[in-house]
């Protein structure tokens, strides 16, 4: 289970000028084995509240746990292991192989090289990734490949949360729908607490047991997909699912 | 928090190797009971310092002569400092440049001055060497000039003069001021490189020293000091008390000197050294056979010993110095990276030494660590830091910040995120720092020689001083190969050093 209580985040504008609330007092619980869904237009605070959850961005007030595990400039390091995080175009890192990508934090935390090659290998069944690929580097593998990788890095050490921004932005229709049905698969069989970034209202409702939508740094609305469509909580809902569905509606051969 | 303490930590390091570096840089030089001489970079003093060397070895003692050490300043200072025991000055340049401001005039009152700083002065060898002026023959007839008042007439004249006579008390400026000359047109150039200035034309006169053996090779005209401008320059032997009381033997076979050399005598050596060629310290030795019947033994190095030596000083400098610095400059690289005020102030640090001019920095170092290997190796050490500090901290801070961010997401110390993530990263911008440094070494090195180090700038030096252009060639050529194996060198390197990954272009891309 993961808590977020009160969550502020503030930035400094440029120059010296009024800051800018990049999350307003946000409170959230995810259950565990649940897929939750961030939904909201570009700077809503979806991907920041994402961030605050593993810790890479602090949050000025307001408190984050995991599992009843306070997070603290402490205990952050080890928190962060027991969770994965993919983001839009891999993060890998370019100077290993997929095979380095995916060892490096089982050999920080000290697992044999006997235990991170099974692990390894029961990854890529599950993530569908062929097996010769582990031998090459970022630059050799495709969009696609590349997002497998780095899921398989999020789950190596079998993480209880699993946090994903975005994970299919940079990919084509086709890759992207394959992956999508994977990812899914994967969330099923793994029950892991997920929570998933996105401003595509027709991922959200793929993937999301719950959706929860944002505008300004704030929640406007959390339920399920027909919640939001049969009742929008404020008028910005409505705009928000119009805009989305004749978006859709031009491209609708394509889902 | 943590990012604050990993900085921390790296500082101390930091200022402890500084610390470190200096105080063995002081310590090398230790060296067995050897009487030191030293000469400055002219022909006639590398002759006169091959003649004391000579006579040290007669009285049954060690020698070892520091050819060439620079100008007045840097031999004067090693002679204080006690890195030499005994050099040949000038009264002239005594009283008008090394105590100028005391008032000191005549020998009596130098012997006195310098006894206060614990230097024994012998009595004059015998020559005057005074500052002239000289200009081509040809053109002086043409001009009808023959003193130095009848300048005046011709301001279009344009003078090229040492640069150190451009700055002495008894020098250009007071030259001006006493003979009232128009003349704006004046640089600095060097001794050797003056005699070839007048015979091309590009400057119509310059400074001599009056026992110089090119006023009659090159056929110039010394123009009368009408007005007695320039004092007297007598050579004497300068050398410290404490040699009198270690070695008296010593003190005694090298004031055999004394009035044993007229004018005459010294534009003869003058003249074999810099226009027969004849090594310095054969021409020493044929004239102390003559006159004291001394048996100096010519020690001659063959050219490919000589080669070897530059090569080994060359390296050393070069070698010693970029070690020193890669080990305090990636760390000050990775400070400035991780912190960015403290980044600031390092690159600002770094920047600015890297401003001072190399000559100026080599002169500083005398007074710190004397002259030879260590004030060379400290002013390499510092111009090397620059190159390596920025491209670390640029290697550093160029890393993308979604892979930053994915190394913290793994929930990686920031000491296993810097080892395993940020430097190999980083390491083809440090590795061209180090590269960009490593050859500019391999030609500031070549100035180590003006203040004794050796290396392959020793056989410019002396090439420019006797115009011989194929000794100027034994030093330019190996340190121009050497840059070049250098940088093939750190090419190799960086397929070792730098990952794979790095080198991939990304359109090499399997299929999807």
């Amino acid at each position: 289970m993961l808590e977020l209580r009160d969550v502020t985040r503030r930035f400094d504008a440029a120059g010296s000028g009024p800051q800018t609330v990049a999350l307003d007092a946000v409170s959230l619980t995810v259950p565990a084995g649940r897929t939750l869904v961030l939904l909201g237009p570009s700077g809503c605070g979806k991907s920041t509240l994402l961030r605050v959850m593993i810790g890479l961005t602090l949050p000025d007030e307001g408190s984050v746990s995991i599992s009843a595990q306070a997070m603290t400039p402490e205990s952050v390091l080890t928190l962060r292991q027991r969770m994965g995080y993919v983001i839009q175009d891999g993060g890998l890192f370019p100077h290993l192989t997929a095979r380095g990508n995916l060892a490096l934090q089982a050999r920080y935390v000290g697992w044999s090289a006997q235990r991170i090659d099974d692990r390894i290998a029961s990854l890529l069944e599950m993530t569908r990734f062929p097996a010769d690929g582990l031998e090459r580097y970022p630059a050799q593998l495709s969009g696609g490949q590349r997002q497998r990788v780095s899921l398989m890095r999020a789950l190596m050490l079998d993480p209880d949360v699993l946090l994903l921004d975005e994970p299919l932005g940079a990919l084509d229709p086709i890759i992207r729908s394959d992956l999508q049905r994977d990812l899914e698969a994967v969330f099923e069989t793994l029950g892991k607490t997920v929570v998933l970034v996105t401003h595509d209202l027709a991922e959200a409702a793929f993937f999301g047991h719950q959706i929860v939508l944002m505008h300004q740094g704030r929640i406007v609305q959390q339920g399920s997909y027909r919640d939001l469509m049969h009742q929008p909580a404020t008028p910005f809902v409505t705009r928000f699912i119009t805009a989305q569905r004749s978006l859709h509606g031009l491209r609708g051969d394509e889902s | 928090m943590r990012r604050l303490g990993s900085v921390f930590d790296v500082l101390p390091c930091w200022l402890t190797t500084c610390l470190l570096l200096t105080s063995s840089l002081v310590a090398v030089d230790v060296g067995a009971e050897e009487v030191k001489i030293g000469s400055k970079k002219f022909t006639e003093s590398v002759v006169l310092g091959e003649a004391l060397a000579h006579l040290v070895r007669d009285s049954g003692a060690k020698a070892v002569h520091r050819r060439e050490l620079g100008g007045t300043r840097v031999v004067w200072n090693a002679l204080l400092s006690g890195e030499i025991d005994a050099y040949v000055e000038y009264t002239g340049t005594l009283t008008h440049e090394i105590l100028a401001g005391r008032d000191v005039q005549g020998e009596l009152a130098i012997r006195q001055t310098v006894a206060e700083s614990g230097v024994v002065a012998s009595q004059a060898l015998g020559f005057n060497n005074t500052y002239a002026i000289g200009m081509r023959e040809a053109v002086a007839s043409e001009l009808g000039i023959d003193r130095i008042s009848q300048l005046r007439d011709y301001p279009d004249l344009e003078f090229g003069f040492n640069n150190e006579f451009m700055d002495r008390g008894d020098g250009w400026g007071s030259l001006r001021d006493h003979y009232r000359l128009p003349q704006r047109a004046v640089r600095g150039i060097d001794h050797d490189l003056a005699y070839r200035g007048l015979e091309s034309g590009t400057i119509h006169a310059t400074d001599l020293y009056s026992t110089d053996a090119e006023i009659a090779a090159y056929g110039l005209r010394v123009l009368v000091d009408d007005e007695q401008h320039f004092p007297e320059y007598r050579a004497l032997i300068l050398y410290r008390q404490d040699l009198e009381r270690r070695l008296p033997a010593v003190v005694a076979s090298i004031r055999r000197l004394e009035g044993l050399i007229d004018d005459r005598a010294m534009v003869a050596m003058n003249a074999r050294a810099r226009l027969d060629r004849v090594p310095e310290s054969q021409v020493a030795a044929d004239f102390l056979a003559e006159r004291l019947a001394v048996a100096a033994k010519v020690e001659v190095e063959t050219g490919v010993q000589r080669f070897v030596r530059h090569t080994t000083e060359h390296m050393f400098l070069v070698g010693v110095s970029l070690l020193l610095a890669i080990l305090v400059a990636v760390p000050s690289g990775i400070a400035a990276a991780k912190n960015r005020r403290l980044g600031q102030g390092i690159l600002a640090l770094v920047g600015t030494l890297q401003t001072i001019p190399s000559l100026a920095l080599l002169v500083f170092m005398i007074p710190l660590l004397g002259i030879g290997a260590p004030p060379a190796l400290a002013a390499l050490f510092l111009y090397s830091l620059l190159p390596i500090v920025r491209n670390t901290h640029a290697g550093l801070t160029g890393i993308p910040l979604d892979i930053r961010q994915s190394g913290e997401a793994l929930g990686l110390s920031p000491a296993a995120r810097l080892r395993w993530i940020e430097l190999p990263l980083a390491s083809p911008a440090i590795l061209a720092g180090i590269k960009t440094s490593a050859v500019i070494n391999v030609g500031t090195a070549t100035l180590g020689a003006l203040i004794g180090a050796g290396g392959y700038g020793q056989p410019i030096l002396t090439g420019i001083r006797l115009d011989d252009i194929g000794l100027i060639l034994e030093g330019a050529v190996p340190a121009a190969v050497l840059a070049l194996l250098v940088q093939a060198g750190f090419e190799l390197l960086e397929r070792v050093v730098v990952p794979k990954g790095l080198r991939l272009k990304p359109d090499s891309a399997g299929v999807g």
